[in-house]
């Protein structure tokens, strides 16, 4: 099962899959069904930061250091957890400024300087080849333990038989691989979704892996993780390996360390390639900013449970950076191990996969092409098609790159074990955060200044860091970490001017901290900006608050199409520029005319845009300096940005504003339209009650006038009849002045000028003087009235006559109303909390539900009968409720019609407050 | 009406991971338990879980754009 060809063939063939799969998912892209665009594949993308550091280096710094192996996890937790704030910003400034690397990032905040770029693409490849060279390590170490346990594994093959040696081979695929799927377009921005995908399918492998070989150690070697931990608490020497004590440097050591995962999460370049580069839609950052975290969770999980494990087998477990392997392979599990050996095959290629990637932009677009387009006597602004050329210095510096990482490994890398390795890169990656994060917050930052902080950060990391690896593994005197450089004692690079107890990186990474962000600040403060610095790190420091900035031209510079159109093609292909040119049509009048694209002047938005497409296949600072070859002018300065700025922000106040306004007059338009239905409604009533009003004074009128003129044209009419009709004409009279008093009445209710005298006065009393007014009216039809009151004395404040004027009104409505045979009406008295009430019941037809508060309105008639056969005239003039109902009003009392008790017809009610206290009363 | 944006809340909870991952609370709980193995990764374990879940919390709920 152990045999070389088998795991050969497995290993190779897990390999291929990875490459079926990356096509599987650039076909997917390419048809628009992108398996990418989602934040659980964002999240296991980044889980690329697990390498096979992680996956035998955990379990090893767990054994010997405790728990400080997952400060290595706790650091990108906390990042992502201000993903929202940081990782946003960057990706929204990558998108809009086309950026391809941690190097070009950084390049274009300090002015598209083509020196920071360089300097950064330096750094990284130093500091990070060694990287590199520890994940072919992890493969050849591993692969050593799978085919000699329980014989000791050795590092690599004999010296001058590489071509022996798997790790090589390994190499050579990758190489395979990522020229295949990273470099299958030039534009380094378009993301590599294959890649992408292979990524992902990646981080599942090696969290299976982990598990399955976690939850067999576990589970299956002791029972359960309580059984596990009794165990190894019987064994006396691992009695403080859980504790901070055995964390090297202590509580510093610790804190330091965590400071350096978080700094190095962020800019180690593979990360920086996955998080913002390859980042399809920055709200998957929020799906990631706990998955992500999850995912560390539960790849560590079982990291103590198997370092305990490994303690406990002793010499048969090997180096505690192989126990993952061995454990199962003392237990006699082969196919547990094998897939454990896939498990850290998976996390070294991923790793080596995408840092290879980012590393080959880095080379060919801050390194190596800056330098030919200063190299006139290549001529080559004058060749046709570069982009051939472009792709061709990208696939040398991944071969380039992945050659170096195995020569490393292959020279120095027995020295190191995996953790130094791996934190030494850690440091080195980390020397780009001060530049990065002070670059995106602060505007000051200056292009002096950061490469300032970037080379002395960088050559404190070599003197503390770099060279005593170097004399460590015996390249140099070791005299050099015991008595300083030149026998010069504080210069020691572990204990750098006397600095003593703390561990090597947390002492590396306060001085390296202290010289880089010190010199940023200190030369950035007496340094200047150029204008196109000044307008970059607006933009940058902006990225979050304004998108109509980023989305403004900012070029005043003026160039032809043609001129333009030419430089693109060179650099870009035909494909490309078409696309561009034919989004940026001129203008009809222009097209018209048919003049030469070589007369017409470019637009400002495609000159900006003509340059986001260089960047993005050859980076900020070369892009810019293109541009700069064909176009004449500048960049917008810092006033100019900052006039668009505090423009649109006007704007949008000014949109506020009368967004304000717009509201508010849509309101007022509401309660005007509103106040004018009313008085169209009222001017309604008017009209309708002048008409009323004409109609009821000219029926008496014309019956006066008809009489009237009988008598006056008719001399010899008998005596009796002149009396009948003097008579009618003395009570149509009667009726018009009542009428009209009435209406002045009403008039005077309506404007309020009515007159009140209210006084003490007994209702009872009152109520009687009513009856006895009407009481003839009523002998008259015959009608039985019967009177019940509950006191005999009911004390109310109003005004007498008016009162009266009231209690008759009603008196004679019941008179009306009430039925021709037999007709009764009730008059009531109760006492309803501080109030009389009075009712007048008749026992006519009644007043239907509907019209109840209809009788209230003025010249409103109950129909008598039904409506099929209408009973006659009305008996009233139509005022007489209204204007009761005014006056009760006016006295504090209320008026309305209620279902009927005893008689059956219509039934109103009025009610008058008691009077106050005589006491009270006095007092007033 | 106030609304609190993502931000504001996932920056006290970074501040909450610091505190948690940082030596004076760490301190607290590095103390033997009764079979002598410290209680420090079990702590550590928990308080990084309960922080991923407060932050899957409070992402989920969000529905800022």
């Amino acid at each position: 099962m152990r045999s070389d060809p088998i795991i050969l063939i497995i290993a190779f063939g897990y390999l291929a899959l990875l490459f079926i799969i990356a096509a599987w998912g650039d076909r997917r892209a390419e048809k628009g069904r992108s398996v990418i665009g989602s934040s659980t594949v964002y999240a296991l993308s980044i889980a690329v930061y697990c390498t096979a550091w992680t996956f035998y280096g955990s379990v090893g710094r767990a054994a010997e250091h405790g728990p400080s192996f997952l400060l290595i996890y706790f650091g990108p937790t906390l990042a992502m957890l201000l993903g929202w704030l940081l990782i946003r910003k960057m990706v929204r400034i990558a998108r809009a400024q086309r950026i391809t690397s941690i190097a070009d990032f950084i390049s274009a905040r300090y002015g598209k300087s083509g020196r920071i770029g360089a300097l950064v693409a330096l750094i990284a490849v130093i500091g990070v080849i060694p990287y590199i060279a520890l994940q072919l390590k992890a493969i050849t170490i591993s692969y050593g333990v799978l085919t000699s346990y329980p014989g000791s594994a050795t590092d690599h093959t004999p010296d001058g038989l590489f071509l022996l040696d798997k790790s090589f081979w390994i190499a050579i695929v990758l190489a395979v691989f990522i020229i295949l799927f990273g470099t299958r377009q030039l534009d380094a921005s378009e993301r590599h979704e294959g890649m992408v995908t292979a990524i992902a399918f990646e981080s599942i492998i090696k969290l299976l892996a982990f598990l399955a070989v976690g939850i067999f150690v576990t589970f299956f070697l002791y029972s359960g993780p309580v059984d596990l931990f009794q165990r190894a608490a019987e064994h006396p020497e691992l009695a403080q390996s859980l504790s901070l004590a055995d964390v090297p440097g202590g509580s510093a050591g610790w804190v330091g360390l965590l400071v350096l995962s978080t700094l190095a999460f962020i800019t180690l370049p593979r990360q920086f390639q996955v998080l913002v580069v390859e980042n399809v839609d920055e709200n998957h950052l929020r799906r990631a900013s706990w998955m992500f975290p999850l995912y560390l969770f539960a790849i560590n999980i079982f990291v103590i449970p198997v370092a305990l494990a490994g303690l406990m087998l002793g010499s048969a477990a090997q180096s505690p950076d192989s126990f993952v392997l061995t454990l199962p392979l003392a237990a006699g599990k082969e196919v547990l191990s094998l897939f454990v050996f896939i498990g850290g095959l998976s996390a070294a290629t991923g790793m080596m996969i995408v840092e290879t990637i980012a590393l080959s932009t880095m080379i060919s677009n801050q390194l190596v092409m800056p330098m030919l387009l200063k190299m006139r006597s290549l001529n080559i602004e004058q060749q046709e098609d570069l982009s051939g050329l472009l792709l061709g210095i990208r696939r040398i510096a991944i071969i380039l790159i992945l050659f170096l990482g195995y020569l490393y490994h292959a020279l120095i890398g027995d020295s190191y074990s995996l953790v130094t390795i791996g934190l030494v890169s850690f440091a080195a990656a980390a020397q780009f955060a001060p530049a990065l994060l002070l670059g995106l917050f602060w505007r000051g930052a200056t292009q002096a200044g950061a490469a300032a902080g970037l080379i002395g950060g960088f050559a404190v990391w070599c003197h503390t860091l770099l060279i005593p690896g170097f004399a460590q593994s015996g390249w140099i005197d070791v005299s050099l970490l015991n008595d300083g450089p030149w026998g010069i004692a504080w210069l020691r690079p572990y204990n750098l001017f006397g600095l003593e107890g703390y561990d090597i990186y947390t002492h590396a990474l306060f001085w390296t901290m202290l010289v880089n962000v010190g010199l940023i600040v200190v030369v950035s403060l007496f340094t200047r900006q150029s204008n196109l610095e000044q307008t970059q790190a607006a933009l940058f420091t902006e990225a979050l608050r304004q998108d109509a900035l980023q989305n403004t031209p900012l070029w005043r510079g003026q160039t032809s199409r043609g001129e333009l159109r030419r430089l693109i093609h060179r650099y870009l292909g035909h494909r490309a520029t078409q696309r561009l040119f034919t989004q940026y049509q001129p203008d009809t009048a222009a097209r018209e005319t048919k003049i030469d694209d070589d007369t017409l002047t470019a637009s400002p938005g495609l000159i900006a845009s003509a340059e986001k497409q260089l960047a993005g296949a050859l980076g900020n600072s070369s892009a810019r300096v293109l541009i700069n070859s064909v176009v004449k002018g500048e960049a917008l300065d810092l006033n100019a940005v900052l006039s668009i700025l505090d423009t649109t922000s006007q704007t949008l106040e000014y949109n506020r504003q009368l967004e304000q306004k717009s509201k508010e007059l849509a309101r007022i338009g509401e309660e005007l339209r509103s106040a004018n239905d009313r008085l169209r409604e009222l001017d309604r009533l008017k009209d309708e009650f002048v008409a009323m009003v004409s109609h009821e004074l000219r029926t008496p009128l014309t019956s006066i006038r008809a009489f009237a003129e009988i008598l006056r044209d008719t001399p010899n009419l008998n005596d009796e009849k002149k009396a009948h009709f003097l008579d009618v004409i003395v009570r149509e009279s009667e009726r018009l002045s009542r009428l009209i008093e009435e209406i002045l009445d009403l008039a005077r209710l309506e404007s309020g000028r009515m007159t009140l005298k209210p006084e003490r006065l007994d209702l009872v009393q009152a109520l009687h003087q009513s009856i006895d007014a009407v009481a003839r009216l009523y002998e008259e039809r015959s009608i039985e009235l019967k009177v019940s009151l509950a006191r005999d004395c009911a004390e109310v404040v109003a005004d007498p006559d008016r009162l009266q004027q009231v209690m008759i009104n009603l008196l004679d409505n019941a008179r009306k109303f009430a039925s021709t045979q037999d007709g009764r009406v009730n008059v009531t008295l109760e006492v309803v909390g501080h109030c009389f009430r009075l009712s007048v019941e008749d026992n006519g037809e009644g007043i239907p539900e509907n019209q109840r508060e209809l009788v209230f309105e003025k010249f409103h008639q109950v129909e008598q009968g039904s409506i099929t056969q209408p009973k006659g005239r009305p008996k009233g003039t139509g005022l007489g409720l209204p204007i009761c109902r005014g006056i009760l009003a006016h006295l504090g009392g209320r008026l309305w019609v209620e279902d009927p008790e005893n008689l059956g017809g219509a039934r109103l009610v009025m009610e008058l407050p008691c009077a106050p206290d005589q006491r009270v009363i006095t007092q007033e | 009406m106030q609304k609190r944006t993502l931000l504001s809340r996932l920056i006290p909870l970074t501040l909450l991971g610091v505190l948690f991952f940082t030596p004076p609370i760490l301190l607290i709980f590095d103390t033997p338990a009764s079979n002598g193995l410290s209680w420090l990764p079990l702590y550590l374990f928990a308080a990084w879980l309960i922080l991923i879940l407060l932050t899957a919390l409070v992402v989920e709920r969000s529905h800022e754009e």
